[in-house]
């Protein structure tokens, strides 16, 4: 029984294992937009600068921790075969190695270190907004998004998810606005985040973005859309009952376009 | 006389005897868990497909995941680890007859008990009245979600009280750890000599005694905030509701080491005891654990990146958090150093152990990936944190407290749990739980987030597995109920020390089930 169980141990740990090296490997290839894909094992497509950095990064640090845990994995796999009972029967009285135990310090100590430096240098790009061109103000509300856009006349419009028996073919369930966040292509965009009532989160996952909605506070962030489409999002800070009905909904448009909508806009709102 | 045991009202209500109130605290764990995960089956079960199947709207789903939460940590793995397991073999560890407040001890157990009643009634108020009761603020309490403008009956209150009491009874038997260990450890067992159980409930307890007040502050300010007219955290009337996250995160963060550091100490005595050899490196997991709990302190805010907070205040709290990955790594290392060389058994309690030992890197590495605040940004408040944390929790911590049953419940009922089924638990937990949690990985870093009982159809592949994982699990929870009945009513007699020669603690001198007053004579350690 023990044999058996053991092995039976190791084969469910390495057939886990096999099963995390993937992990990153599959990107949703649909270049329209940002749509998760059913079964999909990575993060969307990056379609923004700061997302493209944190997607490297992040598939950084996946080879590095892959390889910390196959490192594990591996010393337990030796462990549990060569010094089981009936290979080991007199155990050693070894009890402690200073060499080691500095090694096994230090050595993990200057992997974070390594990480620390594209971290930091992350986080500095993604809170330093160069040169805003334009800025929108996002208000989370309970439970709907409101947008305005000050550097072209102060309009500004509610955004409602589409319930699902209202859905037209091909729009996504849980996702589709009613009023789409049209915003330019290739352009740095300031964007404002507040709340009126209990916060909310902001957030696009191909963009990069995620800005909690805090009442009393405007909190600021930025993005640059890399190429047109459809990029979604939902709440993303527990809001109350309909938490899950909240989606953003960004279409991003050449730069022409977005001047056109700009002054159809301006009528409408 | 070492044996004389009062009668039943005398001996289980008014108990201060700490291996009575132990198994008071295991059996109100074990009952906790089954409340606490029979929620979560629910959860599974409606998130199995996309739409709404069991749960009537968003409010009843928050109730859920918030006494899911609450519940798993504050009324299963604080009780289970540290009330259980810590009265029972802190005392016969450090060679002391009892605890050094019996009574406190007593107090505390019953607080904890009362406190859980209050948060059921919290709950409860879900199904009173017009649907609105019920505390669904997630189990943070974050204002201005729990304040009047979000939930603006009593439901939130009742938690708060909960919680009031929950703490005082942490933070008394807090008290009553630390003045055992530093006044009643047997001859000739200075602090060195301590077992690192001991060690990790000592660390324990100063991160409860540090962090607690903290946190009943914090709530403290919310009630008063809902009912009295001030404003902490309500910005309408100068207060901020990002105050609310520091203090609570303060609290918050050494809360999950409050979890983890007991867990850490009974896999080093099972690691040891299975390998026949004494622990590898003790000074260097004893200072890790006091190295753990004090960075604990300092790396609040990496639960609050995306809160607007700095860049310069990301930047710290990133680099704070790296650091931890550095003592926990001398403990993984340490444990497998420990099995090395040693003459290895895979009883029930070892499977555990190195279950344990395996996930908590897993989880551990997916830590030290949301650490940075640059990536924390896509993954904060998605399913990849729920996979993070339920990997170094719900596989560490639980995996802790399975193996310390396991280990020694041959040792508390004088009874042994039958070893094949024991083993068939394992696999079945080991496997179940990966299935649930391994593809939340991939639905948090596909953007799911969590908290929503709905989801976009393309995330329903991994959380049909998930859920499949689920009814594995509870299976297992199944047949584990099936064992400890088993084992307590009708196991083989258990020997002294049936773990042989690797089980040098002082609880394998003392007979199976110790007596009701052990160490008549004080026990002398060389």
């Amino acid at each position: 029984m023990l044999t058996n169980a053991s092995h039976y141990l190791l084969s469910t740990l390495l057939s886990f294992f096999l099963l995390a090296l993937p992990f990153q490997a599959a990107n949703a290839s649909n270049s329209q937009g940002s749509l998760p894909e059913p079964w999909q094992l990575g993060m969307l497509e990056a379609a923004s600068p700061i997302k493209k950095i944190i997607h490297d990064f992040h598939f950084d640090l996946m080879i590095i921790m892959t390889a910390i845990v196959i490192f594990v994995l591996a010393l337990l796999v030796i462990v549990i075969w060569r010094f089981r009972r009936s290979n080991n029967p007199v155990p050693s009285k070894t009890t402690h190695n200073v060499t080691l135990e500095v090694i096994w310090t230090l050595i993990p100590l200057m992997i974070v270190m390594a990480i620390a430096v594209p971290s930091f240098k992350l986080i500095y790009y993604a809170n330093t907004n160069p040169d805003p061109e334009m800025t929108i103000k996002v208000t989370g509300y309970q439970w709907y998004w409101g947008y305005e856009y000050p550097d072209h006349g102060g309009f500004s419009f509610l955004s409602y998810m589409i319930p699902d028996e209202e859905l037209k073919p091909g729009e996504q369930r849980l996702l589709e606005t009613d009023t789409k966040v049209v915003l330019p292509i290739d352009t740095n965009i300031r964007v404002l985040v507040t709340a009126t009532d209990v916060i909310h989160s902001w957030a696009i996952p191909a963009l990069g973005v995620k800005k909690d909605a805090v009442p009393g506070l405007i909190s600021e962030t930025w993005l640059k859309i890399d190429r047109p489409g459809d990029y979604y999002g939902q709440c993303s800070e527990i809001c109350g009952i309909n938490h899950a009905y909240m989606p953003i909904q960004i279409r991003a448009v050449e730069k022409q376009e977005f001047e056109k909508w700009v002054e159809k806009a301006k009528e409408t709102y | 006389m070492a044996d004389h045991k009062p009668g039943f009202i005398q001996r289980w209500l008014y108990s201060t005897n700490h291996k009575d109130i132990g198994t008071l605290y295991l059996i109100f764990s074990i009952f906790a868990a089954v409340i606490g995960g029979g929620l979560s089956m629910v959860m599974r079960m409606e998130l199995m497909e996309p739409g709404l199947q069991y749960v009537a709207n968003g409010h009843e789903w928050n109730v859920f995941i918030t006494a899911h939460g609450l519940i798993m940590i504050f009324f299963v793995v604080m009780p289970g680890l540290i009330g259980g397991f810590g009265n029972w073999f802190l005392p016969i560890m450090i060679g002391a007859p009892d605890m050094a407040f019996p009574r406190l001890n007593n107090v505390s157990f019953w607080l904890t008990f009362v406190a859980f009643g209050l948060l059921i009634l919290s709950g409860a108020q879900l199904y009173w009245g017009d649907g609105t009761g019920g505390a669904g603020t997630g189990w943070t309490f974050y204002p201005p979600l729990s304040s009047g403008v979000g939930h603006p009956n009593i439901s939130v209150d009742l938690a708060i009280f909960s919680f009031h009491l929950a703490g005082a009874a942490s933070i008394l038997g807090a008290a009553n750890f630390i003045t055992t260990i530093f006044n009643m450890r047997a001859p000739g067992m200075s602090l060195h000599k301590m077992p690192l159980f001991v060690w990790a409930m000592l660390v324990t307890s100063f991160l409860l005694v540090l962090a607690l007040p903290v946190f009943g502050g914090a709530i403290t300010m919310l009630l008063t905030d809902r009912n009295f007219g001030t404003s902490f955290f309500i910005p309408e009337g100068g207060g901020d509701p990002l105050l609310y996250q520091h203090l609570f995160w303060f609290f918050g963060h050494p809360e999950v080491y409050i979890m983890i550091l007991p867990a850490f100490g009974i896999i080093s005595h099972i690691t040891s005891t299975f390998s026949r050899k004494p622990i590898f490196g003790y000074l260097g997991m004893v200072y890790a654990m006091v190295a753990i709990g004090f960075v604990g302190f300092v790396v609040w805010a990496h639960h609050m990146f995306t809160s607007g907070i700095s860049a310069n205040a990301q930047v710290y709290f990133t680099a704070a958090t790296l650091i931890i990955a550095v003592p926990t790594g001398v403990k993984i290392f340490s444990w497998i150093a420990t099995m090395w060389g040693g003459s290895l058994t895979f009883e029930t309690p070892m499977l555990w152990s190195i279950g344990f030992i395996f996930l908590f890197v897993v989880g551990g590495v997916t830590g030290v990936i949301l650490a940075n605040a640059g990536v924390n940004t896509v993954l904060h408040d998605t399913y990849y944190v729920v996979a993070h944390f339920h990997y170094v929790l719900s596989l560490g911590a639980v995996f802790g407290l399975f193996a310390g049953w396991y280990y020694w419940i041959g040792k508390m009922s004088g009874r042994q749990y039958p070893e094949l089924l024991g083993k068939i638990h394992f696999y079945m937990t080991f496997i179940g739980v990966n299935l649930v949690f391994f593809p939340q990985h991939f639905l948090g870093m596909a953007g799911m987030p969590r908290r929503i009982p709905d989801y976009p159809d393309a995330y329903a592949g991994w959380n049909y597995i998930s859920s499949v994982g689920a009814v594995i699990t509870g299976l297992s929870v199944v047949l584990f109920l099936f064992i400890a009945f088993y084992t307590v009513l009708a196991g083989r007699k258990c020997e002294d020390n049936p773990w042989g020669e690797g089980a040098n603690t002082l609880e394998w001198h003392l007979s199976s089930p110790p007596p009701f007053h052990q160490f008549e004579i004080q026990p002398q350690i060389r």
